[in-house]
């Protein structure tokens, strides 16, 4: 196990620089950051200065080496856009990110999960029906359209919610919580539901479809035969065994949602990541856009390594199949 | 028994795969339920619409010369002030919001099918191999979907743009677009099929069925693709067929990035976001039919998705 | 409107005429973007500049109606074609207490003349500040500068001991470094900065010791300025009553905003004008490879693309009647503007047709429109809308456009001006005639501050000749015959086609019992009025 996690992390040195090179390549084609940086009464000296200052007169080998070496020094370079250093950017939007994400997948495995079962015991059921259907219509609108209508309804007509922001945070150490207020809470409301929308229908028709062919498999015929309790058969046996891709998709999606949760945080700006991740594209801002890609590429490597350690709890059978790898 | 299919015509198969459909228990599910049925009418209209558009749409909206500014902002046929010419309404730009649908459908049906079908091709032989395999191939697969992860499909477009520029000339950048956002959304949607479809082959290659199969001698290929691949395509379908509205989405939240298809050839998804700055002005019916005809196709692909892999599953038969 | 009370202890020594106001007033806005920082000297940009003067001032400052009056200045008077000498205000302190004098202002001048400084074009024709005595300074130009006074309002002062304390003598832009006074701000303005949250908030508050106190006109006592990027959550924070105001207003918006309840619009004329511009140096047209020809070279084509516009179809679609279409380069309110210049040629698609056959065109070719999506007022649908004009006339069209990190690199010098036709709007910085000359119609080889973005490189000798005797002219009756014979070559020529003024709109709760709209687009917190 400990040789295989050590494994893993070599890995991911090779995974990181692979990401911060394709990065630096995409970066030529994104646009021009001192166009940006400068008003329109700058002249050509000014912006040849900016330039020259930036680096980015450089060829792209020695922009990219020179990333490298900083980021080793721990020199996440200064964001173009507002001046600041980079970590301190980004430790200011990764509580916003973190909460609206954990209360978004929170809600749609706690509202997936158990739709999907009831609608794979009841897989003729007319209720069963109506909600598939009704789940699709949430992911086939764009989230854009989804936020704004919901801040249309329960922010302008109702005046329940409100329409944008995090409200009141309280500041716990350099982390900061919208959850211990209720105002803060009221601002969660909106954005949450709009991002797990989509990870709840996708996990709802998962457990569903897993759900259909584990009932159907010989050892849940045995527990059957075996006189076992229909609701330790459903929730301890075959749940149990849906398990497998729905925990590679939720931690996929959860890493997908904490990167880029994009149009979400746009259309609610909210002071999260997705957000900053968007107004670096549109400004170019380099060192942002860099940082922030390599730092979503070690968490995804870490999410994945947490899977694939997933996996061997909720399914003995892969235990034994990678103790088989291993002896090759 | 592999070897006689091989070795028997291709007319012949066809014919035999046809003759199968008809009488096989495929067609006869399809055939009891109401709901596939309509899901799939409104399927084929929404294609023939959309590919006949040309013929059918009362509007050629992607022929700016026949576009009037001053027919903009037209409101449906039976409103008060609506013009019989344009039944639903026209845009901001004076295009008749039904025949821009059709065009635009056009648009996002060929992005979306493309795109998922090539994320299906690559994500499902890499995750067959990465599973089945696994070892050092297993590692490097999933190593390199780690690095695609870490990239959006808007970088991924900025960077498929951007080459497709520098080596292109001027005259092709326009058609270009929709080429860019099949590769840039298959790009960075293949890794979830291949994760999903790795974790399930895992699993079912521990089962009797490959085990015998490899003890009997099997090629591994043949074992993956004839024995694993059928038993695992229940997750990826699922994800297949939301995928198809993903993908139509994501294009236009590119589009609104400046990296999608050009402004004067819209696609559904890009009407709906056109339509969505018209929410508080009142222009309703330039978001309300785009979405309306959005939540349809999705919903009709679903529901079609949904019954077919019930179907063509042996063990829920 | 539900007011949000917040208790707020007045500070003491405010004007009698807001502590009659026992109540806090919390004044809340929202624009699109956020600012980049609170350095008055880094950069040069609409949000920011709007920021900076709630917390700096200069010299003298800008009204509403763009005319001038003293600030840190109290008067002043020309000693010779080029000193000014300037009395400075005085007893006038910053907002963490320093003393505001003389030595101030010359090491105020030398930070923003950096090259670092982007704000450095605005005292560009100053050669040095001489201190006279604490509260004198002179001011040498490096000729006689007819414009200098323009200017001034954006020649920040800050204070020397606080910049030289926090080491921030230098503009820091790029190379890695942070600067102090970007994250900081001490200034002598109206207002201070109690908190700031990038891209989230940033809350002022009234500066008490402010030597305008006794005749200022707002009565906030604390505002929060907030970006909204999305334009509908902006409108929709403005409904909610979340806001007191918000710009800009989509201009679709305007008409039900008007009718519903507790929100007015406020409307009034941009001093950018939205024009189009055409290659006439290559040649060989970047989308005919081959041809060995640039239709645009000959003024009656350019002439036919004016013609084929329908500027008023544009103005009432797709402005929604909120533009002034124009055919001047510069807006009404800039210095020089030539009012009996200000009419366009008639829209005759015919005519158009018959040019190009006259041209050699009758088939028309092809051409490609560059155009931003998200840096003007409705600048795709503008695009959009003139594609069809433009294709009826046999032109075979394509529009390119895209965001501006990538258009306006395409078409600047940066990139070579690599474009044929393009869209680009124009405000003159210091609100002369001058500034377009420079920037618009005479090319970069002239000297710094030329033809920056004459992206499709109009070149006329007499032009050329004219703008450098108006850089030097004092005076001004014969400055702005010299501006108006250069409009008028430039304008039968068809240099560019103009199109029209943008208008602003801002979205105002009735909470808010008085705003001004200044022409830049910008909320000046002294001039804003709460209920």
């Amino acid at each position: 196990m400990l040789a295989f996690i050590v494994r893993r992390l070599l890995q991911s040195i090779a995974v990181l620089l692979a990401v911060g090179f394709i990065a630096f390549s995409m970066f030529q084609f994104a646009g021009d950051p001192v166009n940006n940086m400068v008003g329109q009464d700058a002249n050509a000296e000014t912006r040849a200065l900016l330039r020259e200052r930036l680096g980015l007169d450089q060829p792209f080998p020695i922009q990219f080496v020179r990333f490298i070496g900083n980021m080793l020094q721990g020199e996440f370079g200064v964001s173009y856009r507002l001046g600041m250093k980079v970590e301190q950017i980004l430790v200011q939007r990764v509580p916003a990110t973190l909460e609206l994400v954990l209360i978004a997948a929170l809600l749609a495995l706690s509202v997936g999960v158990p739709l999907g079962v009831y609608t794979g015991l009841h897989r003729h059921g007319a209720l069963s029906r109506v909600m598939l259907t009704v789940s699709l219509i949430g992911i086939s609108l764009p989230t854009f359209l989804i936020g704004i209508l919901l801040i249309l309804v329960f922010a302008v007509w109702l005046g329940w919610l409100p329409s944008f922001g995090r409200g009141k945070v309280v500041a716990l150490g350099w982390w900061t919580t919208g959850l211990t207020s209720w105002d803060g809470f009221r601002a969660l409301i909106l954005p949450a539901v709009t991002l797990s929308l989509f990870q709840m229908t996708l996990i709802l028709r998962l457990v569903r479809s897993e759900m259909l062919e584990v009932l159907r498999t010989d050892y849940i015929k045995f527990a059957r035969a075996r006189g076992l309790t229909s609701r330790s058969i459903n929730f301890g046996h075959a749940l149990k065994n849906t398990m497998v891709p729905v925990i590679t998709i939720t931690g996929l999606q959860i890493g997908a949602l904490i990167a880029f949760a994009i149009i979400t945080e746009t259309v609610f700006q909210w002071p999260g990541m997705g957000l900053l991740f968007l107004q670096a594209i549109q400004f170019v801002d380099i060192p942002v856009m860099s940082t922030y890609l390599v730092l979503v590429s070690l968490m995804f490597v870490i999410i994945n390594l947490t899977v694939d350690l997933l996996y061997y709890a909720v399914d003995p059978r892969l235990r034994i199949e990678r103790s088989a790898v291993g002896a090759h | 028994m592999a070897e006689t299919e091989i070795l028997s015509s291709p007319g012949a198969r066809l014919v035999d795969v046809v003759r199968r459909f008809f009488e096989g228990d495929v067609f006869y599910s399809f055939r009891r339920s109401p709901v596939v049925i309509v899901a799939f009418a409104v399927t084929v209209i929404f294609f023939l619409g959309a590919f006949l558009a040309p013929w059918l749409a009362p509007h050629n909206t992607f022929d700016a010369a026949t576009l009037n500014l001053l027919d903009a902002f037209k409101p449906p046929a039976w409103k008060a002030d609506g013009d019989r010419s344009f039944p639903i309404g026209t845009d901001d730009q004076g295009r008749d919001v039904l025949s821009t649908i059709m065009y635009g459908m056009r648009v996002s049906l060929l992005v979306g099918f493309c795109s998922v079908a090539l994320a299906l091709a690559i994500g499902v032989t890499l995750g067959l191999l990465s599973g089945y395999i696994g070892g050092a191939l297993d590692a490097l697969i999933m190593r390199v979907a780690d690095v695609q992860l870490s990239f959006p499909a808007i970088l991924v477009a900025l960077l498929i743009d951007g080459l497709a520029r520098s080596f292109l000339p001027r005259s092709m950048h326009e058609e270009l677009a929709i080429y860019v956002l099949v590769l840039a959304i298959g790009a960075s949607n293949w890794v979830q099929f291949a994760r999903t479809m790795r974790g399930s082959v895992m699993v079912e290659k521990g089962r009797e069925y490959v085990q015998a199969a490899r003890v009997i001698g099997i090629h591994p290929a043949m074992i993956m693709v004839r024995h694993v691949l059928p038993n695992v395509t229940g997750p990826v379908l699922v994800i297949a067929t939301l995928a198809l509205a993903v993908a139509i989405l994501t294009e236009a939240t590119l589009s609104f990035l400046g990296v999608g298809v050009p402004p004067t050839q819209p696609s559904l998804g890009t009407l709906i976001r056109i339509g969505n700055n018209f929410l508080f002005s009142g222009e309703w019916w330039m978001t309300i039919f785009p979405g309306a005809a959005l939540v349809l196709l999705v919903l009709a692909v679903n529901l079609l998705g949904d019954w077919l892999r019930d179907a063509l599953n042996p063990k829920l038969r | 409107m539900k007011l949000r009370l917040t208790v707020l202890a007045l500070a003491a020594g405010l004007s009698l005429a807001v502590a009659v106001a026992a109540d806090a007033k919390t004044f809340r806005y929202a624009t699109g973007a956020d600012l980049l920082g609170l350095d008055p000297h880094s950069n040069n940009e609409g949000p920011t500049n709007a920021m900076k003067g709630n917390l700096y001032e200069g010299l003298l400052h800008r009204r509403p109606d763009l005319s001038l009056n003293p600030s840190l200045a109290t008067e002043w008077q020309q000693t010779a074609p080029d000193v000014w000498r300037f009395k400075l205000r005085q007893g006038v302190k910053y907002h963490l207490g320093q003393d505001f004098t003389a030595d101030d202002v010359v090491f105020s001048f030398a930070r923003q003349s950096q090259a670092t400084s982007d704000m450095a074009y605005a005292v560009a024709s100053i050669k040095e500040v001489r201190k006279i005595d604490s509260h004198t300074v002179e001011l040498v130009t490096k000729g006689p500068d007819p414009v200098l006074l323009q200017n001034l309002p954006l020649f920040y002062i800050m204070s020397k001991s606080w910049v030289e304390q926090n080491n921030a003598g230098t503009v820091e832009r790029g190379a890695g470094k942070t600067n102090y006074p970007n994250v900081n701000a001490n200034g002598t303005g109206p207002f201070r900065v109690v908190e700031r949250v990038p891209d989230t908030r940033t809350v002022l508050e009234p500066n008490a010791v402010w030597w305008g106190n006794a005749t200022r006109e707002t009565n906030i006592t604390r505002a929060v300025f907030q970006p909204i990027g999305n334009a509908a959550t902006r409108v929709a924070a403005l409904l909610s009553g979340e806001m007191d105001l918000i710009y800009p207003l989509p201009l679709q918006d305007v008409d039900r905003i008007k009718a519903q309840g507790g929100v007015q619009v406020m409307q009034g004329p941009e001093l950018r004008t939205i024009f189009l511009g055409f290659d006439q140096w290559r040649d060989e047209s970047l989308d005919m490879p081959g041809s060995k020809k640039n239709p645009f070279k000959d003024v009656r084509v350019r002439k036919a693309f004016y013609q084929a516009i329908d500027i008023n179809a544009i103005q009432r679609v797709v402005m929604r009647g909120a533009s002034a279409p124009t055919a001047s380069m510069v807006a009404p309110g800039i210095q020089g503007f030539v009012e009996d210049l200000n009419k366009r040629l008639p829209f005759d698609p015919d005519g158009a047709k018959k040019l190009l056959a006259e041209a050699g065109y009758p088939n028309g070719f092809p051409v490609t429109l560059d155009c931003p999506n998200d840096r003007y007022v409705n600048d795709e649908a503008i695009c959009l809308a003139v594609v069809p004009m433009i294709k009826r006339i046999g032109i075979d069209i394509k529009l390119n456009a895209q965001t501006r990190s990538k258009h306006f690199n395409k078409i600047s010098l940066t990139e070579g001006n690599v474009t044929s036709f393009y869209l680009l709007g124009w405000t003159p910085g210091s609100y002369d005639s001058l500034n377009a000359l420079m920037n618009l119609m005479t090319l970069s080889n002239r000297g710094a501050g030329h033809g920056e973005y004459n992206s499709g490189r109009y070149n006329n000798a007499r032009v050329n000749e004219l703008t450098d005797l108006i850089k030097v002219e004092v005076d001004q009756v014969k400055r702005n015959a010299m501006i108006r014979e250069a409009f008028k070559i430039h304008q039968d020529e068809v240099g560019h086609i103009p199109l029209h003024q943008q208008a602003l709109a801002w979205g105002v709760r009735d909470s808010v019992a008085k705003a001004w709209q200044r022409p830049f687009d910008d909320v000046d917190l002294r001039f804003i009025v709460m209920k």
